[in-house]
């Protein structure tokens, strides 16, 4: 792989890797094939996809990028954050926030500038955190700013104190479940409880329209698909070598003489940062963001998909958030009840019998000729 | 008498001697019965009349013959609820229900069913009986032979004092030999001596409520330094006033020092939870090296086990809570050696997975007690030795079920550090948490110690449980919200030893409390959760760390 220099950076991401070109494949059919089967076949059509199964599909790629952000520090770095919905959801505020500004006079009190809730708790002028979020630059550049600063400030606390293992999963669970609390305060400004909802539009175009949501579908295919190759160049590059090697054996990389901490530090506020993308990508999708995806159980969950998936691929990730999450889907519309044991006894099944998931057991399936052709080639 | 006894001299073995004596005493106790027995019975006969003169003679007869009655027939003439029955003049005490009255015989005070409103007079009442009544009232509790219903009652007229309740607290205090009941009829005069038209004496009586913590004293002062609205103040006289202040200003001193203790208080018995909940975690941790998420459930079921044990048991809740400590340790014990041989053991150093697949198994107890017991709280009850307070003074008292959970949980750390310290069982867990290698190259068999470790946290867990049951909500949920904070306790006080516990745990309830009026209550735990991720940074294996080279790996 690292014969040239001149190598060609298109060959190094996806040439090396079978699950890499599957999933690109996948991506590519799937990010095609929706928006074409939505508007071009007429409601009614057996062949039309619903508006619904368009945002469904929009919110698993959303989710398929948040399982990426973990499996990055998890599989590959050996942090297992029991956090990072905190980052998700500040996205999700971040950009909750920009909708929110977007309602105008169309709110039920219709202030122009104080959203709903806050006419409600009887404000009268709009707190200044909240300045700015009217321009959809703005709320961008804080989609990114208030994670990644977030992730640097905790990471550069919690790992400049060598805090490791499962201490360090517990405080990152402590951290997203005061976010929570902070949150469900009505005081905080962020809607409290109910957290911010009811937008209306977005970037000037309705965000209940079907052609909305068909951008909005593509823009969470196109951030997965860039979000997915990012990571793979970094776990493909020096630094990503040196990360791995903190997870094999952190003593001995820091005896060597790498900044350990430096590693993990960035590693940790980029993935940070693409939780918070997933996040505001997901919130003009389902329409709500409030305090409870902050909840510790939904980190926790996310942990659970990459595991199910096979972490430390990337791939694997992605398929295990899209399996888990139809399951959720399916199982919650079905047999409610049954959802907490299927999910409780996955726990338990994929860390006995599947250390590497699906994508592991997909491996061991496969012949294995052609394992060892791939080996000697 | 007769079926007395029968009784007696139907059991076998009772000695002719006892029997006779038992038969005395009883005989005695009749005579005695039989003396008063007439006189309320006709006292209380006399009151069905509608002559008020006469009613205003029954009741001080009532009162006279001090029978165990007489409260209760008092407080229901008072409330307008005694009748007669028009045919026999009987006295009933009775509540108007849709069927009719539901009676009490005034006699016995046993039940005497419903019947038909026309068939009873109610005896009616009017201002001066009224009054007769509630100060005939306030003088028999303040005669009675016990002091703490003396006590009682002196309070309850401190708070509607007028010149009669002031003759009878006066006539009260040249009798009156307990001191604390003395002390508070004398408050209660310096309170009516406020009003003394003589400066001097209103002066003095300021002097002698200085050091008194009776709300009705505070209001009073308060009352007597404040202006009205046309600016001039209640209390004329200058000396009086400032006098009054520096009583005032004491009071508030004590009451702060008090109410801090009582803050105190509140975090210690809101520590001795966090401990109570973290202890069994913090074993299994420092042991194993093993996070169990499903810490928080096992402390679920020992809540659900005292709620089974008190369904079982329902005419002993007293006991039922004594019952359910041994069962709840042998239930969540049970389970958690299930979950360490089903699960667990496959994942020794694996860390992190098993806190995931601990984390599956707190999801599929949390889904089977909502089968079980349906996804709403369950009601536990409260043993009447339980509730209630314990009254220091009056702006200080100790409610029963927090001072209970503090022992509660001194008591299980005293005998944990037992087991640990003086049993051979102890000595293998310690000997497996500082060198697991070298332990079973001794010859200990590491593997059962791990099953017996983990199922004694999980036990201790389900005690917590029986502790928790007392204090919140007994419903699926009640694990998760206790883990993190169980699980900030051991990160704080590190796994070294249970001391570390002990004092995370303690030193995070009191700050929680202390912070809480100030900040609120969600405010207060989150600046916890960020002052203990920034203590991370000085210690980052808490208070106590283990020590030595196994604890690096």
């Amino acid at each position: 792989m690292q014969t040239s220099a001149s190598s060609n950076l298109w060959t190094r991401l996806i040439a090396g890797e079978r699950g890499t070109q599957v999933f690109l494949a996948l991506l590519l059919t799937v990010g095609v094939a929706v928006p074409i089967l939505h508007l071009a076949f007429p409601e009614g059509s057996s062949l039309h996809l619903s508006t619904y199964t368009v945002t469904l599909i929009g919110k698993y790629m959303t989710y398929a990028l948040l399982a990426i952000a973990v499996d990055l520090v998890w599989g590959y770095c050996g942090i297992l954050s029991l956090g990072h919905a905190a980052f998700f959801a500040l996205g999700g505020y971040a950009m909750g926030m920009y909708l929110m500004r977007q309602i105008g006079t169309r709110g039920v009190y219709g202030d122009l500038v104080l959203p709903d809730f806050m006419v409600f708790l009887n404000w009268k002028e709009l707190p200044w955190f909240w300045y700015g979020f009217d321009m959809f630059w703005f709320a961008a550049v804080m989609v990114v700013i208030v994670p990644g600063l977030l992730a640097l400030a905790f990471g550069w606390l919690a790992f400049r104190s060598r805090v490791t293992g499962v201490y360090l999963s517990i405080i990152t669970q402590a951290l997203t479940y005061a976010l929570m609390l902070a949150f469900f305060r009505n005081d905080m400004g962020f809607g409290g409880n109910n957290g911010l909802t009811d937008f209306k539009e977005i970037v000037g175009a309705d965000i209940n329209a079907s052609g909305t949501r068909v951008a909005l579908f593509l823009a969470s295919a196109l951030a997965l698909a860039l979000g997915y190759l990012a990571c793979r160049y970094i776990t493909l590059s020096r630094a990503g070598r040196v990360v791995q090697a903190i997870r094999d054996a952190e003593s001995r990389t820091r005896f060597i003489g790498y900044r350990v901490e430096s590693y993990k530090l960035w590693v940790f506020a980029f993935s940070a940062v693409l939780a918070g993308i997933a996040g505001a990508l997901y919130v003009p999708q389902v329409g709500i963001i409030n305090p409870s995806e902050f909840q510790p159980i939904n980190s926790i969950e996310v942990v659970i998909w990459v595991a199910v998936g096979g972490r430390g691929t990337l791939y694997g990730a992605v398929a295990g958030a899209v399996l888990v999450n139809y399951a959720k889907t399916y199982f919650t519309a079905a047999l409610p009840e049954l959802w907490l044991y299927a999910l409780g006894t996955m726990f338990v099944i994929v860390t006995l019998f599947l250390p590497r998931g699906v994508v592991g057991l997909a491996d061991r399936l496969t012949p294995r000729q052609r394992v060892e052709q791939a080996v000697t080639a | 008498m007769k079926l007395l006894g029968c009784m007696m001299s139907s059991i076998p073995g009772v000695r002719p001697g006892s029997l006779l004596l038992v038969l005395l005493l009883a005989a005695l106790s009749h005579c005695v019965a039989a003396s008063e027995a007439p006189s309320f019975e006709q006292a209380l006969g006399a009151l069905a009349t509608s002559n008020f003169k006469q009613k205003e003679r029954a009741a001080g007869e009532l009162v006279g013959v001090r029978h165990a009655n007489t409260r209760a027939v008092l407080d229901a003439l008072l409330e307008g609820n005694l009748y007669y029955r028009k045919a026999d003049k009987r006295v009933f005490i009775a509540v108007t229900q849709e069927a009719g009255l539901e009676l009490r015989d005034a006699l016995t005070l046993q039940s005497a069913g419903t019947a038909d409103a026309a068939d009873f007079s109610k005896i009616t009442t009017n201002n001066q009986l009224r009054k007769t009544l509630r100060s005939a009232l306030a003088s028999f509790d303040l005669t009675d032979p016990d002091a703490q219903v003396r006590l009682g009652a002196v309070n309850e007229m401190l708070r509607s004092l007028d010149a009669d309740s002031v003759s009878i607290l006066r006539a009260r205090e040249r009798d009156e030999k307990d001191e604390s009941v003395r002390q508070a009829i004398r408050t209660g005069l310096a309170i009516a001596d406020l009003n003394h038209e003589d400066a001097a004496r209103r002066l003095s009586a300021v002097e002698q409520l200085k050091g008194s913590l009776n709300p009705e004293v505070f209001n009073r002062l308060t009352a007597l330094v404040s202006t009205s609205d046309d600016g001039s103040y209640t209390e004329p006289d200058a000396k009086v006033r400032s006098a009054a202040r520096a009583a005032l200003a004491g009071i508030e001193n004590s009451r702060s020092f008090y109410s801090m203790l009582e803050t105190l208080f509140f975090g210690l018995s809101l520590g001795s939870v966090l401990v109570l909940a973290a202890i069994g975690l913090a074993i299994t941790f420092g042991v194993m090296g093993v996070i169990n998420m499903a810490h928080g459930e096992l402390m679920m079921l020992g809540a659900y086990t005292t709620y089974v044990v008190q369904l079982i048991m329902p005419q002993h809740i007293g006991a039922s809570v004594l019952v359910a400590i041994p069962v709840a340790f042998v239930v969540a014990g049970g389970v958690g050696v299930l979950i360490e041989r089903g699960v667990v053991r496959f994942l020794y150093g694996r860390p992190l997975e098993t806190l995931l697949a601990t984390f599956g198994v707190s999801l599929v107890l949390q889904q089977i007690v909502r089968d079980i017991f349906t996804a709403n709280n369950r009601p536990v009850e409260t043993p009447s030795w339980m509730s209630g307070s314990l009254q220091i003074n009056e702006a200080f008292s100790i409610t029963y079920n927090r001072l209970y959970v503090v022992l509660f949980m001194l008591i299980v750390f005293v005998i944990l550090q037992w087991v640990l310290k003086k049993t051979s069982l102890g000595l293998k867990v310690r000997a497996v948490a500082q060198n697991r290698a070298m332990a079973k190259s001794m010859g200990v068999r590491t593997e059962w110690v791990d099953a017996l470790t983990f199922g004694l946290g999980s036990g201790i867990a389900g005690v917590a449980g029986v502790a928790l049951s007392q204090l919140t909500n007994v419903g699926p949920n009640l694990g998760q919200a206790y883990i993190i904070d169980s699980f900030m306790v051991v990160v704080f006080g590190g796994v070294g030893n249970l001391w570390g516990t002990l004092i995370g745990g303690m030193s995070l309830g009191v700050v929680n409390q202390f912070l809480e009026p100030h900040a609120g209550a969600v405010l207060a735990k989150i600046l916890v959760l960020i002052a203990l991720i920034l203590f991370i940074q000085r210690r980052p294996r808490g208070l106590f760390p283990q020590l030595g080279r196994a604890a690096e790996g």
